[in-house]
């Protein structure tokens, strides 16, 4: 209940936000020395809270399934691409960091195409991804590619930081226990690297969200949230509200990705809940 | 007697060919009997825990040989031969004061019960029974320490080799830690190299103190200790005092050569 009560006064706080500012902004937008600094308030750029809710229980279109059912389908389907992004690019991470904490030299060589990879866009890497779907793998894997791409990046990085943490106290102990590398690694620097591992995870999991939603909208991914989110909004000018409710389903995918992310951390993390320091 | 370490002419240069060359310790010999407790003192920058180090196979020596229970260090290293603490505790904080305790156990593929069993005698012989289930973040910096010394002595190693490791801590756990320590040494009969930068810890507890001097690091003097009694009433003895100013003037009597301070 305690935890429950926080999200339920954020959620209130942000549709406040949404409502008043509909019902103080100016309809227009507000706009100093030829820039739009503030959007248009207006029921087309913001359709009310209430319409969203309304649109989402309406059929999608004339007769057809009640619009919720259809997002919520999409999001079913951006997950599975999500979930394998995340998982392929959590390992790739793993194994990259685990390879340059190894070997200084793959440190050196590897770390800063590991940065620049992410300097590439994504709009110019999805078409040839998506140029292997049907080929090498199924349409919807190229997008799992793709959200791989960005979530392996945050792993990688923060795990190496992670396993480079240990103390040379720490390592010089293990020494004296005569622990080989990968007994080190299994003993003390993974473990040392958790705090460091759970964080860059939730990154991951909010980058393989983006590059799940972004893939399908690039290569063209029937099924998905994103794919919905095109569609949606090429009706915005007659149905503003449609939009939303896809809008809505992508969020509730990212929270339903760091949620998970969150329980994987519980009881790996237990350590760290005890606090009260005993003196003897 | 047999001998638990034998450092046999050792010279230790690091960063060696490098314009940042340090020697940090030549010809340095010393034997430490069985059983035997000895401190090593000086100043900082001596070398003493370079030597702790070299004894430890945690580095190699540039030239000499150091020898641990009739063997080479770094096979010493390998069968576990001796136990090590640091200044810092160094427990892992994931892991409970009993799996920190039980961990060079674990590493050598003793059994689960075997482990726990161990773990608790170890505790129970520095007095952190209740706390088996508590995690180190729990502990104040006296108790880690005592696990530390539990997780050293967890393999029943011939041979203790501490960096300092009250040196973090107030003079009052310090005194009590110092008589734990010996009551521990009484029953489980370790040889000990203690390093140390207190002079009355050194002589409170060994029975040889061996002072070094800095740049470069070597042993100047070997002071042997016999204290009436170690406890309390020995802290108070006229000998006790003699071999606080004897250590004392050995320190200063060896001031480093002026043509090295450059």
């Amino acid at each position: 209940m305690r935890r429950i009560l926080p999200i339920a006064a954020g959620l209130l706080l942000a549709a406040l936000l949404w409502e008043g500012y509909k019902a103080l902004g100016n309809p227009a937008g507000t706009v100093l020395f030829g820039v739009r600094v503030l959007p248009r308030a207006d029921d087309l750029s913001m359709p009310h809270l209430a319409t969203i809710a309304d649109r989402l229980g309406s059929p999608e279109l004339a007769g057809g399934r009640p619009v919720w059912q259809v997002v919520l389908e999409a999001c079913v389907f951006t997950l599975g691409i999500t979930a394998t992004g995340f998982l392929a690019g959590a390992v790739v991470g793993l194994l990259l960091a685990v390879a340059m904490q190894r070997f200084r030299i793959v440190e050196r060589g590897l770390l800063p195409y590991v940065i620049l990879s992410q300097t590439v866009p994504l709009v110019a890497l999805a078409p040839l991804i998506a140029g292997w779907g049907g080929i090498l793998m199924p349409p919807w894997a190229t997008v799992a590619v793709i959200a791989a791409y960005l979530a392996f990046f945050p792993v990688a990085v923060g795990m190496l930081r992670g396993l480079q943490s240990p103390s040379a106290a720490g390592v010089e102990l293990m020494r004296s226990y005569a622990a080989g590398w990968w007994r080190t690694l299994l003993k003390l620097r993974f473990p040392a690297a958790l705090p460091y591992l759970f964080p860059a995870l939730r990154l991951a999991g909010a980058a393989a969200v983006v590059g799940a939603v972004v893939g399908e909208i690039s290569t063209g991914t029937r099924g998905g949230i994103g794919r919905l989110i095109i569609e949606y909004s090429r009706e915005a000018t007659s149905d503003p509200a449609k939009v939303y409710t896809a809008m809505l389903g992508a969020a509730l995918l990212g929270l339903l990705v760091a949620g998970a992310v969150s329980l994987l951390e519980l009881p790996l993390m237990r350590h760290r809940r005890h606090v009260e320091v005993v003196t003897l | 007697m047999t001998a638990a370490v034998v450092v046999d002419g050792v010279t230790k240069i690091f960063n060696r060919g490098r314009p940042d060359e340090v020697l940090a310790l030549t010809d340095v010999g010393l034997t430490v009997g069985d059983g035997e407790f000895v401190s090593l003192i000086g100043p900082s920058g001596c070398g003493k825990s370079t030597l702790l180090r070299l004894i430890a196979d945690l580095i190699p020596p540039t030239t000499g040989t150091v020898t641990v229970a009739g063997r080479p260090a770094g096979q010493a290293r390998r069968d576990q031969e001796y136990g090590i603490a640091f200044q810092q505790a160094g427990l892992f904080e994931w892991r409970t004061v009993r799996r920190n305790v039980e961990l060079p156990l674990e590493l050598r593929g003793a059994g689960r019960a075997e482990r726990r069993a161990r773990a608790e005698e170890m505790l129970d012989l520095v007095g952190l029974a209740d706390f088996a289930g508590h995690y180190p973040g729990q502990l104040s910096g006296g108790m880690q320490q005592r696990v530390a010394i539990a997780r050293a002595l967890a393999v029943r190693p011939p041979l203790l080799l501490m960096d300092e490791p009250f040196g973090a801590l107030d003079e009052m756990t310090r005194e009590r830690l110092q008589s734990e320590l010996l009551g521990i040494r009484a029953t489980t009969g370790t040889s000990t190299v203690f390093v140390t930068h207190s002079i009355s810890e050194a002589v409170f507890l060994s029975d040889r103190v061996v002072v070094m001097s800095a740049r470069p690091g070597r042993i100047t003097a070997a002071i042997e200790v016999a204290l009436p009694s170690r406890d309390e009433a020995g802290r108070q003895s006229p000998v006790f005092f003699e071999k606080i100013t004897e250590v004392r003037q050995a320190l200063r009597g060896t001031p480093a050569p002026i043509t090295a301070e450059a």
